[in-house]
């Protein structure tokens, strides 16, 4: 604990949970981009089942993920609030966009609204599923004698205010994954001859995983 | 040229301060801007009134010292220069300049744009250093070979003056590159290991302790450096504390 008092132990805290969060980020697509998949929701309801019951992702990784979340939002508010204390008179004019880009100046809001849309996502999946499991104790994954997962998730995307709020969201996800990857990498020490590679590799991360969540809501609230 | 300087004017470092406009006239392009200020001043005081204070020495970009904000930017708009190197060809006839002090905690104003930068000063104290042994039987340093990538990059990151651009731009006044500078010149370099650990704990200790902020990388210090200093040196700063952490 000693190490979360100086800045950059703070600053190599908030990288791993990013780096944990990226990953998960990451296995979550794998799973929700089968739902387009052309066998009606088969391999989607599969996967689901799985997650959902298993005990190791239940009662193990889903702590863990929670934690980490929590973890990552509670750090950047505390670096937030340290970062405005140390400078208490601002500038008359500031001109930032001459020397960096508005995605990596702007972290607390794109985070702000990402932290937003958790809680709207947890409402909407999370907190069923845990009501369903964990109160009324069934754990069967069966609705009229079928797997529930893929027609619940196509019931959700009916709604265009709940795909446009999550459109809203994932774009502002690309934005802190933009700055937000590199920088993770550049908080424990990695900057070498790799950087520029997994510059154009965070790119490709942090604009083709929102996209691709995206294209998962406007297929489902058009395809259903 | 003929311009309108917005100044912020601040009588001692209780006092609250504010901007205050002035013009200027027949301006050369060719003048520096410090040489500019001196037109502003001689002016003033012509005028009866208090010339502005603000920090100079050298004037040829290697004490560090005219630390200015000058239309938003540390330095001003010209990018590898000190403002004493920025030119007045760089603005045009009719602009309204905004000159401010750096702004940080780290460095509180004493008068007009003048700042305190001793932080730097007390964090290169904790540790910006390395003992020589001087008993007679001091080894050459030119016998102690060292790869010339390692050499360069020491050489690179030892060019840092301290002026504290890096603060004043940085959004969140974090000193990182300035720190990550001092730690990554010795770090390299074989003289530098004995110690190493103590240095970056050190060093990192009391920069938390002037109150700069943290690191959230984005680059903005390393554009506005005058003397090009890299990123690479803060990653290399923070593996370093890292190890330095785990080692106790």
């Amino acid at each position: 604990m000693g190490l979360l008092k100086s800045s950059i132990g703070r600053k190599f805290a908030m990288a791993l949970s990013a780096f944990f969060l990226m990953f998960f980020l990451l296995q979550h697509f794998a799973i929700n981009i089968t739902s387009i998949f052309p066998d009606n929701g088969a391999t989607f309801n599969k996967l689901s089942h799985f997650m959902g019951t298993n005990g190791l992702v239940q009662y193990v990784m889903q702590p863990i993920l929670i934690f980490g979340v929590v973890f990552h939002f509670v750090m950047g508010f505390i670096l937030e609030l340290k970062n405005k204390s140390a400078r208490k008179v601002s500038y008359a004019k500031n001109n930032g966009a001459a020397n960096s880009t508005w995605m990596s100046r702007n972290m607390i809001w794109s985070g702000l609204a990402i932290l937003a849309f958790v809680v709207l996502h947890f409402i909407d999946f999370w907190f069923p599923e845990i009501n369903t499991k964990f109160i009324q104790g069934d754990w069967s994954g069966l609705h009229d004698g079928e797997f529930r997962y893929f027609h619940e998730l196509q019931h959700k995307f009916l709604s265009p205010i709940r795909v446009g709020a999550y459109i809203i969201a994932f774009v502002f996800l690309a934005m802190h994954l933009l700055h937000g990857f590199n920088s993770a990498f550049q908080s424990v020490g990695a900057n070498n001859k790799y950087t520029k590679g997994l510059k154009t590799f965070s790119k490709i991360y942090a604009i083709g995983i929102p996209v691709g969540f995206i294209i998962i809501a406007l297929f489902h609230h058009f395809n259903h | 040229m003929n311009l309108t300087l917005s100044i912020w004017r601040q009588k001692g470092a209780n006092d609250k301060g504010k901007m205050v406009d002035y013009k200027v006239t027949d301006i050369s392009e060719h003048m520096s801007f410090l040489e500019m200020m001196d037109v502003l001043n001689e002016q003033l005081i012509n005028q009866g009134e208090e010339p502005v204070a603000f920090d100079h020495d050298c004037r040829e970009g290697i004490c560090g010292m005219c630390s200015m904000y000058i239309n938003g930017e540390a330095h001003g708009p010209d990018r590898g220069v000190t403002t004493c190197q920025l030119h007045m060809r760089m603005f045009k006839d009719g602009d309204t300049i905004t000159i401010e002090p750096f702004r940080a905690a780290a460095f509180p104003v004493i008068k007009d744009l003048v700042v305190d930068r001793s932080s730097f000063e007390r964090i290169q104290q904790a540790g910006g250093y390395i003992s020589v042994n001087t008993s007679g039987n001091t080894q050459d340093a030119n016998a102690i070979l060292i790869p010339k990538e390692d050499a360069d990059k020491a050489m690179d990151a030892a060019t840092c003056i301290g002026c504290g651009a890096c603060v004043a731009t940085c959004k969140n006044s974090s000193a990182m590159l300035f720190v990550g500078a001092k730690v990554s010149q010795y770090a390299l370099l074989p003289q530098g290991q004995v110690e190493a650990t103590d240095r970056v704990l050190n060093m990192v200790k009391q920069m938390d302790e002037e109150g700069f902020g943290n690191c959230t990388n984005t680059g903005a210090c390393e554009i506005e450096c005058p003397k090009g200093i890299s990123l690479e040196n803060i990653a290399r700063m923070n593996t370093e504390f890292m190890k330095a952490s785990l080692k106790g």
